[in-house]
């Protein structure tokens, strides 16, 4: 039995299909991803599978049981780090960790727990006082309190500058190489593909893609392409005189499929032999943000952020 | 199950927390003891009800063989509890003094007084009043009586008629007296609430709730640490405002375990109400504008600075619909008319209305979404 098992979940919410039929499962000790732009149905899903939320249909089993159901049982198993994580204002780092320590009726070591988050040097700063990646660490300490099995973060690193989101994958990595089973929801490609063993792209509700990086780029991306610069010219010449595949996108750049290495030498020999001009040669793979921007029909900001036009419409960040 | 060390983990946090909140202790524990010591040097200072008054003792040629009527005259009216007497040099031009004090309120003693009496002579105590004024009638209606008093002493005379002043009660209760009750209801009403509509429609935005969800710790473990919480101040606040209202200002307090109920039930009800407002209202903003409007009214009109009797007929009917009444009729009969028999009334309407409103806060409040 795998830790998490869903199989054609739904989730309405009156008109809008915040999850819609979706269906995957996640291995012991995998870092799972869902990504997906704001909207795409990913925390929706969390919350489902942490037994926040109720579902319309399908089967959900996490650690085998029924969250919805069994979300008692269930959270003395898991630990959760909520999007935009929030506590007691006047409480600090050392005290909540005493204090989930107390509800769980587990012993619990602040400090080690602290120091493996890295907040072991604002222990005692007020949660008030704690700067937005401080904050994000204290919300995985918590998570850490009960030894979950199973581990939800749901946008760990959203909000935080480069470095502060570097610190919290230090610690994310550290986790995982312990063995945990990591579900991840974020809307940073960069950060989906740098931690999670797989990925799931979510979009409108429903997943479009999964498995590991490469896989779907495999599956997605058009493989690997010889480039080449010249004009159409030129383009239409390799195209009768080979079988391969080309393409013009108009701008001076000729691309040809490559099924194997071979073609690529076909390709060049065909472009010697028509005495045309060309210059830079180079061969190029999709990238999972090619894929991404691909599948999604969205766009990658400058910090490695989705954006897609119907995002923005779609229900808050659910 | 509910688990005692979950409510006291809880508990701890929340009041680690309260007190580290300079405004929440202010408002919570402070503000009910600046009230109740603005209110009871405004309404019952020591010389409550006492008139000032000016007296020029003329009388400055008394005999050596006889006793100084005017003085012993100027003692009684001292005596009187009624009026503070104030004595004015006989070198002073006497209306200039009244009018440089601010006051119309005088007795002139003439000269030659004692001789006078002694020997039988008409004589005349001027009163200075403004008609205007209640306290120039209690004046008057004062030095008459010491008049006719000394009339009949000089005669031998005996009184015939006499009157004893009684006061219903434990002592003679003095508006202070009903202050603290009032403002322990106060205070009993006004921490919970503001604190409970704030926490759960904030909690509710910031997803507190849900985090806390996640946890062991459940619904009725979180409320009732925040009642726990909430009867443990009420109580301290208690202790304070009564050393103020004994020892500032002399007020007569009956302890009893009458006073008990009240502190279990209202903090919890008040807790209750303030939940059951933070959760049905959307936003923070219009969870704290229906918890003013709720609870304004209450704390004005429910006895707690003044008693309701003082109030027009509407308005007293309005202040029976007031939970926050029966809190502070309860307290007023316990402490001070020690009157158990009607406090139980009271518990037993507060009880209700605690039943009512916790259950249906318990219902409405939710850790989770559908």
């Amino acid at each position: 039995m795998d830790p998490v098992e869903v199989a054609a979940l739904k989730k309405y919410y009156g008109e809008i299909k915040a999850v819609d039929g979706i269906s995957f499962t996640v291995k012991q000790g995998e870092v799972f991803s869902l990504l997906g732009p704001n909207g795409a149905g990913k925390t929706t899903t969390i919350e489902i599978l942490e037994g926040l939320r109720k579902r319309e249909g399908g089967d959900i089993k996490v650690l085998g049981l029924d969250p919805w159901g069994k979300g008692y049982e269930l959270h003395k198993r898991i630990g959760v780090m909520a999007q935009g994580f929030t506590f007691f204002e006047k409480a600090n780092p050392k005290e909540a960790i005493g204090y989930y320590a107390d509800l769980f009726g587990v012993k619990a070591d602040p400090e080690g727990i602290l120091k493996e988050v890295m907040l072991d040097d604002s222990a005692n700063n007020l949660f008030e006082n704690l700067s937005g990646g401080q904050k994000q660490k204290m919300g995985l300490a918590l998570s850490l309190v009960n030894s979950p099995e199973l581990l939800f973060l749901d946008e760990p690193t959203t909000g935080l500058d480069p470095s502060a989101r570097r610190a919290i994958w230090d610690v994310i990595r550290g986790l995982s190489a312990k063995g945990k089973t990591i579900i991840l929801t974020t809307h940073y490609l960069e950060e989906a593909e740098i931690l999670s063993d797989r990925v799931a792209i979510m979009n409108h509700g429903q997943i479009v893609a999964m498995g590991t990086a490469d896989e779907i780029i495999e599956k997605h991306g058009s493989g690997e392409r010889l480039e080449i610069h010249g004009s159409e010219e030129l383009a239409n010449y390799i195209k009768t005189n080979t079988d391969l595949k080309v393409e013009y996108n108009g701008k001076g750049l000729i691309s040809v499929t490559l099924k194997g290495r071979i073609d690529a030498l076909a390709a060049l020999a065909a472009a010697e032999q028509s005495g045309l001009e060309w210059g830079e040669i180079r061969t190029r793979r999709d990238s999972l943000e090619d894929v991404f921007v691909h599948l999604v029909s969205g766009t990658v900001d400058e910090h490695g952020e989705i954006k897609t036009d119907e995002g923005k419409s779609s229900k808050g960040s659910s | 199950m509910a688990s005692a060390k979950r409510v006291l983990s809880d508990l701890r946090v929340f009041g680690r927390g309260y007190f580290r909140n300079v405004a929440g202790l202010f408002f919570g524990l402070i503000f009910p003891v600046v009230l109740i010591l603005i209110l009871g040097a405004i309404f019952s200072g020591n010389n409550a009800g006492q008139i000032t008054v000016y007296l020029q003792n003329q009388d400055t040629s008394v005999p050596a063989n006889l006793p100084s009527v005017a003085e012993n005259f100027t003692q009684v009216l001292n005596s009187t509890g009624t009026l503070n007497v104030q004595l004015v040099p006989v070198s002073d031009n006497f209306t200039q003094y009244l009018s440089d004090h601010s006051s119309y309120d005088g007795i002139i003693i003439p000269a030659n007084f004692t001789n006078d009496y002694f020997s039988e002579k008409p004589i005349n105590v001027t009163v200075y009043g403004n008609p205007t004024q209640s306290s120039n009638g209690i004046v008057l209606g004062v030095v008459g009586g010491i008049t006719d008093f000394f009339n009949l002493q000089r005669y031998g005379g005996t009184h015939l008629i006499g009157i004893t002043a009684a006061y219903i009660g434990i002592g003679t209760p003095k508006y202070i007296d009903f202050l603290v009750p009032g403002l322990i209801g106060f205070a009993i009403l006004i921490s919970p609430m503001f604190s409970m509509v704030n926490i759960s429609s904030e909690y509710k935005k910031s997803k507190l709730f849900k985090q806390l969800s996640l946890t062991p710790l459940t619904k009725f473990e979180w409320l009732m640490s925040k009642v726990l919480w909430y009867v443990f101040l009420s109580v301290l606040s208690f202790l304070f405002m009564v050393m103020v209202g004994v020892f500032v200002f002399g007020a007569t307090i009956n302890l009893t375990v009458w006073l008990i109920p009240f502190f279990i039930l209202g903090p919890m009800l008040f807790c209750s109400l303030g939940m059951l407002v933070g959760t049905i209202t959307k936003s923070v903003e219009t969870a704290s504008v229906v918890g003013n409007i709720i609870t304004f009214p209450m704390m004005f009109l429910s006895g707690t600075f003044f008693p309701i009797s003082l109030m027009p007929d509407y308005l007293r009917n309005f202040a029976h619909v007031m939970p926050l009444f029966y809190v502070v009729e309860g307290l007023n009969n316990v402490m001070v008319y020690g009157n158990v028999m009607a406090a139980l009334i009271d518990i037993a309407v507060v009880a209700a209305i605690t039943v009512v409103v916790f259950v249906a806060a318990a219902k409405v409040f939710k850790w989770r979404e559908d």
